[in-house]
């Protein structure tokens, strides 16, 4: 079960570790990536903080921390594939892993029908 | 991240919905709703023109017919060089130029395509300036031609290697035309006014057409396989690796034509102690930049890493230097060489090929190398 945020991050929690990702809608939005920047492996997040950058062809955009927490793996892959974020934003395109803090955080976040409700919305 | 785009008011070019049945993602574009890219995406559409041919629709752009009221083309010629510092009586009948406006303090107001039609010039400006172009020309010019916008045609250009085969199974006339010739070609029926140019790099066309003949004539050149229609973010990427300039950005009133490394639109006839000498707006500080150099200088730049530098990040001399020497004006990704590319103005000390610099990227100084222009080889059919 993914939960999203409003800035179109993803996140997977399997006990006390989250896998945050951008969704399909975003990469589609973003188009082609050419660089990921991750965070290191060790660095603290609160929930909502600047935690990546990832540029396509035409921007940069910040990926936000959907929950606080602190870098426990990062995905080496994507700096030689930046595409794995636009082939597969859920799964190999993955960006951190969070340890973390306060598992309540993520009650705020929105659900599957939550978030393609405020995409609909946005057109 | 992306949010919701207001698309009040946006002008609508000939070939709307034909975007729309391929599939584009329409953008906002100097009040124009313009295609960013269609499905494919941007790095597909830049390699497909590199490798075959891309279709663009360039109909946001200004075409104005600039005719003398003498009905002596020279004459207009004579008027439109109070304003550039381009050849232009020079000019012959299907010929076309590259040029610039300036204004009194030397900087650029716009750059231009002008072409010889043989009873007029014809103008083709950047899309955000035109209704500045236009009132610039009528103000200065009205005495000696009359300023007419082409309101009613299309622009599109016809980009790559394979551009030469697929216009020529319209018309084989356009294969006689060199790089920057000008000609009236009958194509699908409509009577176009094409010249063999573009902004991309690559050999290949731009075709003025009847807007009534637009959609026509775009369906029947994306019939040929080796013609994809290609959209803005791939038009802004090849044209930063053919090292061309993009108004607002690399030029701008700020900027001087010896700053921007344009000195070749500023000919010798037109130069100090010529006949000719002069005579344009910002003369006196362009021609004496010309004889001493301009305090900065546009060159292209390389990053070291994969990371891209892009437009306003700050340039230093010095991983720790308190003061830019520079800004970067265009940057992002080169599909052709895998990697990143920008140009910026660099102070005039550190503007040689192969110098060290350090721009800017949120909050880190990442190195760049100052390259030498094009980054891709052109490839136009001279």
């Amino acid at each position: 079960m993914l939960k999203y945020t409003k800035d179109h991050e993803w996140l997977r929690v399997e006990g006390d570790v989250a896998t945050v990702g951008i969704t399909p809608h975003a990469q589609e939005k973003l188009g082609d990536m050419v660089f990921v920047e991750l965070p290191r492996v060790g660095a603290r997040f609160d929930q909502g903080a600047v935690a990546a950058t990832v540029e396509s062809v035409k921007a940069a955009s910040d990926v936000y921390a959907p929950v606080g927490g602190e870098v426990i793996a990062v995905n080496d892959k994507l700096s030689a594939e930046p595409g794995l974020v636009n082939a597969e934003p859920t799964a190999n395109g993955w960006l951190f892993k969070l340890k973390v803090k306060d598992a309540g955080e993520a009650v705020t976040l929105l659900d599957e029908s939550a978030y393609q409700a405020l995409i609909d919305a946005q057109g | 991240m992306s949010g919701p785009q207001v698309t009040t008011e946006l002008r609508r070019t000939p070939l709307h919905d034909l975007h729309l049945r391929l599939g584009a993602r329409m953008v906002p574009f100097a009040g124009y709703a313009m295609p960013l890219q269609y499905a494919g995406g941007i790095i597909k559409e830049h390699l497909h023109v590199r490798a075959a041919a891309g279709l663009f629709d360039v109909s946001h752009m200004g075409q104005i017919a600039l005719r003398p009221r003498s009905g002596g083309v020279a004459d207009a010629a004579r008027a439109l060089e109070t304003l550039v510092p381009g050849d232009m009586v020079g000019l012959r009948p299907g010929r076309q130029r590259y040029t610039l406006f300036t204004d009194e303090a030397g900087g650029v107001l716009d750059d231009l395509m002008v072409s010889h039609q043989g009873d007029h010039l014809m103008l083709i400006v950047n899309a955000a300036r035109k209704a500045f172009d236009e009132a610039h020309l009528r103000t200065r010019l009205s005495d000696a031609c009359t300023v007419a916008p082409l309101a009613d045609r299309a622009l599109i250009a016809l980009q790559g290697p394979a551009a030469e085969a697929a216009l020529a199974r319209l018309s084989p006339d356009v294969q006689a035309l060199r790089f920057m010739d000008a000609r009236p070609v009958t194509l699908a029926g409509a009577a176009c006014l094409v010249t063999r140019s573009g902004y991309t790099g690559e050999d290949g066309y731009e075709i003025s057409v009847p807007a009534s003949a637009a959609v026509a004539l775009a369906g029947a050149l994306l019939r040929d396989p080796a013609v994809a229609p290609v959209g803005l973010g791939a038009r802004d990427s090849l044209r930063l690796e053919a090292g061309l300039c993009l108004y607002g950005a690399d030029l701008d009133e700020t900027t001087t034509p010896v700053a921007a490394a344009l000195e070749w639109t500023v000919p010798p006839v037109r130069r100090a102690g010529r006949p000719r000498a002069g005579g344009f707006l910002g003369a006196d500080p362009i021609l004496v930049e010309l004889l001493r150099g301009a305090p900065r200088r546009r060159v292209g730049l390389r990053p070291e890493g994969r990371a891209p530098v892009r437009a306003d990040a700050a340039v230093f001399d010095s991983e720790t230097a308190a003061t830019p020497i520079g800004a970067v004006t265009s940057g992002g990704f080169g599909p052709s060489l895998d990697a990143p590319i920008a140009m910026g103005y660099v102070g005039r000390s550190a503007a040689a090929t192969g110098t060290r610099l350090f721009a800017e990227v949120r909050g880190k100084r990442l190195p760049v190398t100052v390259a030498d222009l094009p980054f891709v080889p052109t490839r136009y059919k001279r």
